[in-house]
């Protein structure tokens, strides 16, 4: 029988607020435990939550950003489970009236297709905080920073078919809200996360086969890996006779396995009600305008932007525009090389990216910014170095030596064009030379391309590099005839 | 309303209150009381109406996202049964 | 110095009559000596209290004082207090020091209050006796064999027996005006979010409002001043400026329109209460009041429409309590379900958990609607059958409870009967009005209390109202024996 996967998925993005959702706390990731944790964090007696404003702006700003309708009036609801990480014993979350509603993206997939995938609903609530399970012997330790950190939940129609098509929806969405400013998107400390909703069912029957919920998947290659392994076992139970239990699955990367955590039976009765310490949300449409202008430009309309107005591939564009800094650090740097943009293109995904990587730093904390870039690869267009010389030049840049001018100065790299200069340089290494000018000529033409390196090679190597070698191939061909 | 012994074992467990069996009944007719109490409420039609959930109907006032919170962790562990090393402490949890 | 009322003894300590330090001393004396009997205090706190009365002095010496500098007085246990043990009358909160102060604590203290103590009450105030507290029931000074009401009936009890001049109470279904009129004495709830619910231990966010329990109007009006604005911590607090309630205590009641319910009178009314009713706006159309029969079409709902959405609220309120950060912890859990199941029914005691179970009840799957949402509808209808009221009329009287102080242990095993005495105030939570409720008279020798509601805010026309009852009668002198 041939099967058809369908998958939906939630995403929780911690919003990058300074403080938490419903206390003056701070967000910062990393801090000793429970030294973030304040009163209200804590659920202590008596205490009270009050809305921060920045989280519902950001909330507006996604909602914007995916053509979704913003409600007017949202509710904060409590959703009531015991749980040690969370403190009050509910979860502050909305429930029948979330702050955004029906929205939808385009993802693209390697194919070049298209497809649109529907957004059910986003709602803002506050994180748990976090069990830690290791070092205190028969307890579990609780560590409360991370309660109450704003996170919106993204709920997506089940419309995706493959595991292809949900990593192309978490790309998106994850390359939306970090141009959005509004989460740090980083999965290994959480900020982050995705749970899984996974069924088969005979391709051709309409309706749905039962689902597992996967949970514990904080890497796009996990998420890929554990929605293939589910999709797999469950085609597995119902090919051998057996049923597929709904269910919720954590993903185990170290076996590649899904595994029960919970079944339906055991679900809880989570009794949703209005939080009645908190009151409505009102929204009015100006509001919503506001924002809609302020809108960064998104990563589609960014890259469709850079290859009509750059002239770039459509491969460049997309890996220059997959990050905004990236995108806006390209931008600049262009802007500072007097429009060049293909080499800055090359050097801001070459050179720049692989140092960067090296460190293991963000781009915002480049060593060399993009105007020193910019201006270097000036230097390149007008010919006053050579690419090989900007190498030298950018891993100058790159140990704080100064801007490209004044490294080209210091260090004396400036390209030698005079054409007198380059002729007695060529000369003297003909002359120098005679058996390779003999081998050279009486060579096959086709082989005569690979021998002429030779001669290239001692002279840049008698230059430092700086004679012009576009100069210097010419010169050559035409002497050595 | 008539509630049975299993409602009430439910309800508890998921108000996480342990009963014991002899309390059982007790709870069982007071809250079967309540209840009956309660459904006198069927008396109003409430079709239309709509619910309120705050008595004075205004809108939430919005705090400026601003820290002004500062560790206080020291002094709110005073009072904490168990802790470690900055942890509050639970039994095991095994997930 | 027990006699005298707030505005009294502030003019008694700015004249250097005695310091805060002497009036604080007698006080706590005299706490002492009677509280034995009557139960009312769960902790007395001698020595923070002498510590602020001389900080109080200097104060006075220096001319900063406002008009509390120096007055002391008992906070319902439902207050955290930095520092101090806050129980909320539970075993739960036995052993809990709160870490910080609630706004209103805060507030009173830089008022340049004194705290003598922190007032017995119905564990997390569910109750309308103050019998339901782990510490043991408190007593009515009028008659020790019965209740003082609830749940503020340690902070009622201790202002009638002139323990403490004034007191704080929290009222969610009356628990300010119930145990104000068993007791004799003045209480008012003023309009929700007046006064910061902020370190006010919850039972029922939604209806819960802190205010003052005194000996007359005019110290609520004084202690309102000091107790009521905008909270920033309080989403819920109202952000309207606040004015000052003795200002307008003197007017006239000159053209007064008083609406008297239908639905008050005659049916489950004690006849001696009604008549001492009746005789009480007598009173106010004496000092130039009108009357006017009212229509509260669904009165009798209120009570069940209170009691679904107090309970559902109680029920995710009182989650937080589970052993882990604060409060009680069971001995050797054996994993976290014990931890839970045996923290929280070590911890509450009965009637809370009655009520949490039935809070979790109403609002589990299936049954949200029927009850829950049903509940949120009847609250509209009950507000605006007030709002059309109070467009004909400037304030509604009533009865406050239904009858005279009860005996003690008599409704215990009872919850319903104790639930349906809260007919005339929970009505008011629903719609979120200020009430007030004074004494104007007695029955079987037993204090009786008459209820003004009034419209949101309007809290000075209420004390205004109050005032000039009380200028005009004496029942709020009246002293329960052994207490004068």
């Amino acid at each position: 029988m041939e099967w058809e996967t369908v998958i939906g998925l939630e995403i929780h993005a911690q919003l990058a607020t300074k403080s938490k959702i419903f206390s003056g706390a701070s967000t910062t990731y990393g801090a000793e435990a429970n030294t973030q944790a304040c009163a209200v964090d804590l659920g202590l007696p008596g205490v009270l939550p009050v809305i921060n404003q920045q989280a519902i702006e950001m909330a507006i700003k996604f909602g914007t950003a995916v053509n979704a309708h913003i409600a007017d009036k949202s509710v904060f609801a409590r959703k009531n489970y015991f749980y040690p990480d969370l403190p009050k014993g509910y979860q502050i979350s909305q429930f029948e009236l979330p702050i955004v509603g029906h929205g939808e993206i385009e993802i693209q997939l390697t194919d070049g297709s298209k497809k649109i995938i529907g957004i059910t609903r986003a709602h803002l609530e506050e994180d748990a905080g976090k069990s830690v399970h290791d070092g205190f012997f028969d307890n579990t330790g609780v560590d409360l920073n991370r309660a109450g950190t704003p996170l919106i939940e993204i709920v997506s129609e089940p419309d995706m078919r493959s595991s292809e098509e949900a990593i192309a929806y978490l790309k998106k969405i994850h390359s939306i809200v970090r141009y959005l400013k509004i989460c740090d998107g980083n999965m290994q400390e959480g900020s982050f996360r995705c749970d899984a909703n996974v069924s088969v069912r005979p391709k051709g029957q309409d309706e749905l086969g039962t689902r597992t919920e996967l949970k514990n998947l904080n890497s796009f290659k996990y998420i890929e890996q554990a929605i293939e392994f589910e999709i797999e076992r469950q085609i597995e139970v119902i090919e051998s006779g057996g049923k597929v239990v709904q269910e919720t699955r954590l993903y185990d990367p170290n076996k590649n396995e899904t595994r029960t955590m919970r079944s339906k039976e055991e679900a809880n009765d989570y009794r949703y009600f209005p939080d009645p310490d908190l009151l409505p949300v009102c929204i009015d449409q100006e509001t919503i305008e506001a924002i809609r202008k302020e809108l960064p430009e998104l990563p589609e309309a960014k890259r469709d932007r850079f290859i009509k107005e750059f002239g770039l591939s459509e491969y460049d564009s997309d890996v220059l525009t997959s990050n905004r800094d990236q995108a806006e650090y390209f931008e600049s740097v262009v802007n500072a090389a007097n429009g060049e943009a293909k080499l800055s293109a090359n050097w801001v995904m070459g050179e720049l990216s692989a140092v960067l990587n090296k460190s293991n730093i963000d781009i915002t904390q480049s060593p060399v910014s993009a105007e020193m870039l910019g201006g270097m690869i000036k230097r390149i267009k007008d010919n006053t170095i050579s690419g090989n010389i900007a190498k030298q030049v950018f891993e100058a840049m790159c140990n704080g030596e100064g801007s490209a001018d004044e490294i080209i100065d210091n260090q004396g790299l400036k390209q030698v064009t005079d054409p007198g200069a380059i002729e007695k340089l060529v000369d003297d290494v003909i002359d120098a030379n005679p058996d390779q000018v003999k081998q050279y000529q009486q060579a096959p033409a086709e082989k005569q391309g690979k021998l002429i390196g030779f001669f290239v090679g001692q002279i840049m190597k008698k230059s430092q590099g700086k004679a012009n070698p576009q100069q210097v191939n010419e010169l050559l061909q035409e002497k050595l005839k | 309303m008539s509630l049975n012994k299993s409602d009430i074992d439910k309800i508890a467990w998921l108000a996480r209150l342990s009963i014991s069996e002899e309390d059982t009944p007790n709870y069982l007719h007071d809250v079967s009381n309540i209840l009956d109490l309660v459904e006198t409420m069927n008396t109003v039609d409430t079709e239309n109406i709509e619910p309120l959930a705050h008595p004075l109907e205004i809108t939430a006032r919005l705090r400026e996202d601003k820290v002004t919170e500062t560790d206080q962790r020291e002094h709110f562990q005073k009072i904490a049964p168990a802790v470690d090393n900055g942890h509050y402490l639970v039994p095991k949890v095994i997930e | 110095m027990h006699k005298k009322t707030i505005k009294e003894l502030s003019s008694a300590l700015q004249n250097k009559e005695f310091s805060s330090e002497e009036l604080v001393s007698f006080y706590l004396h005299r706490c002492e000596l009677h509280n034995a009997d009557l139960n009312c205090f769960i902790s007395l706190m001698p020595e923070t209290a002498i510590k602020q009365a001389k900080s109080a002095d200097k104060k006075i010496q220096n001319g900063n004082a406002t008009p509390l500098t120096g007055i002391p007085l008992a906070h319902k246990d439902i207050f955290c207090t930095n520092g101090t043990k806050t129980t909320c009358g539970s075993k739960m909160l036995d052993n809990f020091i709160a870490p910080y102060d609630a706004t209103v604590v805060t507030r009173l203290n830089k008022a340049g209050m004194v705290t003598l103590g922190k007032t017995n009450m119905d564990e997390f105030a569910m109750g309308s006796t103050s019998e339901t507290s782990f510490y043991g029931a408190v007593k009515n000074p009028w008659d020790i064999d019965r209740v003082p009401g609830g749940s503020s009936g340690g902070s009622a009890a201790a202002v009638a027996a002139k323990l403490a001049p004034v007191a704080t109470g929290t009222d969610t279904g009356g628990s300010i005006r119930q145990p104000a009129s068993l007791c004799g004495i003045t209480g008012l709830k003023p309009t929700y979010g007046r006064v910061s619910r902020y370190g006010m231990i919850a039972y029922a966010s939604s209806l819960d409002q802190g205010g003052p329990i005194t000996q007359t109007a005019e110290d609520a009006a004084i202690m309102l001043n000091a107790m009521a604005g905008f909270d920033e911590r309080d989403s819920t607090s109202a952000e309207k400026a606040v004015e000052d309630y003795t200002k307008n205590l003197n007017e006239s009641l000159d053209g007064l329109t008083i609406g008297l319910p239908k639905q008050y009178f005659g049916g489950q009314l004690d006849a001696s209460i009604e008549s001492v009713i009746q005789a009480g706006v007598k009173e106010l159309e004496n000092l130039g009041a009108h009357v006017k029969e009212i229509e509260l079409p669904n009165s009798e709902l209120s009570i069940p429409a209170y009691y679904v959405i107090a309970l559902a609220e109680c029920s995710s309120n009182l989650a937080r309590f589970d052993g882990v950060r604060f409060g009680h912890r069971c001995d050797d859990p054996k994993d976290l379900t014990d931890l839970y199941l045996r923290s929280r029914a070590e911890g509450f005691g009965k009637e809370v958990k009655r009520r949490i179970i039935t809070g979790t009840y109403v609002l589990s799957a299936g049954y949200y609607d029927a009850y829950y949402l049903k509940a949120q509808k009847l609250r509209r209808l009950i507000r605006d059958d007030f709002r059309k009221a109070l467009e004909d009329v400037d304030v509604i009287i009533g009865p406050t409870a239904p009858q005279v102080a009860f005996k003690l242990n008599e409704f215990i095993d009872d919850p319903i009967s104790m639930y349906l005495s809260d007919i005339y105030t929970v009505s008011v939570n629903l719609a979120g009005l200020p009430a007030i409720s004074v004494p104007a008279g007695f029955a079987n020798e037993l204090p009786v209390g008459m209820q003004i509601i009034g419209n949101y805010f309007a809290e000075s026309r209420l004390l205004n109202i109050a005032h000039r009852f009380q200028q005009a009668t004496d029942w709020h002198q009246r002293s329960p024996e052994g207490f004068e």
